[in-house]
């Protein structure tokens, strides 16, 4: 299996902008999402900070060019913008010259409407079309809805696997191109804020009250945020004669089989997934320039894959740093923004800094980038995403 | 591609779990909500952990361990699950401890356990298996999307026995809520009547199925696998007859090799007429089968029909209780399964003889 995976296109919508250029931009200044929650009511409001895409549901809908009414959850809203924008950057105007599918990822799908209508889905006497919102929750319907949006049948299909999901979508993504079932596929996940998320993540008490602190001695635990994120791969055929962004050399997953919710403080399926990344791509781990940790700034994350990471590269450890300081951490969308950073990373040589960070782990021997690193040639990419049910991926993009 | 059913572990409405036994008896419901007939536990989960767990977590443990077991595998190279809601009655805990308690005094565990790769995630706890591991959410495409990664990965990687299922559940709340957008009877309605039915929308089931497909083929095989085909709402019955004709072609098959269809007939009105044009067309000549009168009609039911088909295979015996008509003329070769969900999601698996 040597087919070359091409990366044609680009596409996300987070905390830090609307778009690729708007998203670059914030992170070439150091611009934060991260701030108060403004669009959900909940009581925990003044208690956290959030990456919240500051627009809302009925702007959104105006954005893709919907009627008003439309039934329809932020989160396939968010990853119909996201994955237009993937096939725009890609050149992709008709879906029919190849097999195209699309692969998507969420977490909680549409759960930030059925938690408001709930009460009154169950309530006979109240009828409306707010009905119609009932098979929205599912998360395969925010796929479908893409599908139908950018005109892709071929092959369409939702993977959730907590934090790791999107990861997992543009892995299978590949997959799907070198078994022959397609030619070219849009890959990534989407999630909203939702209050469930938001309440569940205080019961397990991981939700730092300020900005995150990745990978930093005295970190509290992570921000959540939302958006989408989606690239482009194709065959070479498919690609043929457009501009290769990068290539995805490498990609690996594992169960790191330890707890229900916690990481390992071994990283053992991070150490896996990270390896069995490297061996597909052929890379050794000093090829390596830069790792887009998975980094949330939980206890228990960062400690687990700071030492996974030690395991593959020893005291060598590459240029490292999170981006969830910028975007907060979206949860089933966060593998497919990670990997148009990643894909960014190589095609301006640049490596993101990792915010907020002040001191030094003891059990880690790295410090994560800083600053924004931009002299440095950056050729191949490993970007981290690990979920709840210890879902472990890595993925590696390369120079082309 | 192509897989080696090895071994299958089985909840449902009916007695299918940890038996050789194939439905020579039935249990008859009269409901318009089917619910599984659970496992004895202790035997597969220790009681503290199962304790705490929901319904189809400890349904989805027990059917995978078991497959696990009828297959003498003890490790197996992917865990691969399909599941259109996930574990929604912890999600529904939450939703609901959330809701009225105005988002206080909430407690973690249903939250913890509510994501959607919970089953496949506590098998690999218990397996301590760190290899692949995928959960698919993909409505009434949910189980195909496990069951095509499985078959691609035998192909594709030195994996050789995969571990694939699909676990769903019914809570009382949430057969309330999608009632209201027509998908279930009003009626109750029983178990042998179901195919008579003249009413609109389906009985409601639920289930939990794994199976361990393998790359070479052994002695106890089940059936061979050879390929299935997802077709997202076809335009008409020509789309169907072309894409199942596809899939034969492919297969070096004709429409007259096929034995036996199993058909997801499933008592709604509107929706089963597919399933007879077929059987007066393109299968005039097989015997049919039907299957969701047992298992109810839910996102994964086509885990129920593969059973049935690897069983029917295995046994050459078609039990009465799934009978439609006539008997198949000799032995059975091959079995295609064709399956719907709302007219929405229509799938074809094909199955041999091994």
């Amino acid at each position: 299996m040597s087919q070359k995976i091409y990366v044609t296109g680009i596409g996300l919508i987070s905390a830090i902008g609307d778009n690729v250029e708007q998203t670059l931009d914030s992170l070439t200044r150091g611009k934060t999402g991260i701030g108060e929650l403004e669009l959900i009511d909940t009581i925990h409001k003044t208690r956290i900070k959030v990456g919240e895409v500051k627009h809302t549901n009925e702007e959104l809908i105006k954005r893709v060019g919907l009627p008003a009414d439309t039934k329809i959850t932020r989160t396939s809203l968010l990853g119909m913008i996201a994955a237009k924008e993937a096939m725009m950057w890609a050149g992709i105007k008709d879906t029919n010259d190849f097999r195209t599918g699309i692969v998507s990822a969420t977490s909680v799908g549409g759960m930030a409407i059925t938690e408001n209508n709930f009460n009154d889905y169950l309530n006979v006497e109240k009828t409306g079309d707010f009905l119609d919102y009932i098979l929205t929750h599912d998360c395969g319907d925010s796929t479908e809805v893409m599908a139908k949006y950018l005109h892709i049948k071929d092959y369409v299909s939702t993977i959730s696997t907590a934090c790791s999901s999107s990861a997992n979508s543009i892995m299978l993504g590949a997959r799907l191109i070198k078994n022959n079932m397609v030619d070219r596929v849009v890959v990534g996940g989407s999630d909203s804020l939702s209050k469930f998320t938001i309440n569940g993540f205080m019961t397990l008490m991981i939700l730092d009250k300020e900005q995150c602190k990745p990978f930093d001695k005295d970190r509290k635990g992570l921000n959540l945020g939302e958006g989408a994120g989606f690239i482009v791969l194709e065959s070479e055929r498919a690609a043929a004669g457009k501009e290769i962004l990068c290539e995805l050399t490498g990609y690996g997953n594992s169960n790191d089989a330890y707890h229900q919710t916690a990481s390992s403080p071994t990283g053992d399926g991070a150490f896996l997934a990270m390896e069995k990344a490297l061996r597909l791509s052929g890379l050794k781990p000093k090829d390596i320039d830069y790792i887009n940790a998975h980094g949330t700034g939980t206890e228990v994350n960062d400690l687990s894959e700071g030492t996974a990471i030690h395991r593959i590269f020893g005291d060598a450890v590459p240029m490292i740093s999170s981006t969830k300081a910028f975007t907060g951490h979206t949860l089933g969308a966060c593998g497919g923004i990670e990997a148009v950073l990643s894909v960014l990373a190589i095609k301006y040589n640049l490596v993101f800094p990792s915010l907020n960070f002040t001191n030094q782990m003891n059990e880690l021997k790295f410090r994560p980038s800083t600053v924004l690193e931009t002299e440095h040639p950056i050729n191949h990419v490993l970007s981290n995403s690990f979920g709840f049910g210890g879902n472990s991926s890595a993925l590696i993009f390369s120079r082309h | 591609m192509g897989a080696y059913i090895k071994g299958i572990g089985i909840v449902s409405p009916q007695k299918t779990f940890n038996t050789k036994t194939f439905l020579t008896e039935t249990v008859e419901h009269t409901t318009n909500s089917l619910r599984c007939i659970e496992p004895y536990y202790p035997e597969f989960i220790n009681p503290v952990l199962a304790r705490r767990m929901s319904r189809t977590i400890k349904m989805g443990i027990a059917a995978a361990m078991v497959s696990l077991r009828d297959a003498k595998v003890e490790m197996p190279d992917a865990i691969i699950t399909g599941t259109a809601l996930g574990c929604w009655e912890d999600t529904e805990k939450f939703l609901v401890a959330m809701i009225e308690n105005s988002e206080q005094l909430l407690t973690p565990t249903a939250f913890m356990q509510s994501t959607h790769n919970t089953v496949s995630s506590q098998i690999a706890l218990l397996l301590k298996c760190m290899n692949y591991n995928f959960t698919y959410v993909n409505k009434g495409f949910s189980f195909e999307s496990a069951v095509l990664d499985a078959m691609m990965m035998l192909g594709d990687s030195d994996a050789k026995n995969i571990l694939v299922g699909a676990h769903d559940e019914m809570t009382e709340k949430y057969f309330n809520i999608t009632k209201r957008v027509g998908f279930w009877k009003e009626e109750a309605v029983a178990t042998s009547e179901v195919l008579r039915s003249t009413t609109n929308g389906s009985v409601s089931g639920e289930g939990a199925a794994f199976f361990v497909l393998g790359k070479e083929k052994g002695e106890d095989d089940y059936a061979q696998l050879r390929s299935l085909k997802m077709i997202f709402e076809p335009e008409n019955e020509h789309q169907v007859e072309e894409k199942i004709n596809e899939l034969l072609s492919e297969n070096g098959l004709t429409c007259a090799d096929i034995d036996v269809v199993v058909y997801g007939k499933s008592g709604d009105v509107r929706y089963d007429k597919i399933y007879s044009h077929l059987e007066d067309t393109l299968f005039k000549n097989s015997a049919s089968v039907s299957f969701k009168p047992l298992c109810g009609e839910y996102q994964t039911s086509s885990s129920f029909a593969l059973w049935e088909a690897a069983m029917m295979l295995k046994t050459q015996t078609i039990p009465t209780a799934i009978q439609v008509n006539k008997q198949p003329k000799s032995e059975m070769k091959n079995v295609l399964i064709y399956n719907h969900f709302m007219n929405t999601y229509h799938t074809a698996f094909l199955l041999s003889q091994c």
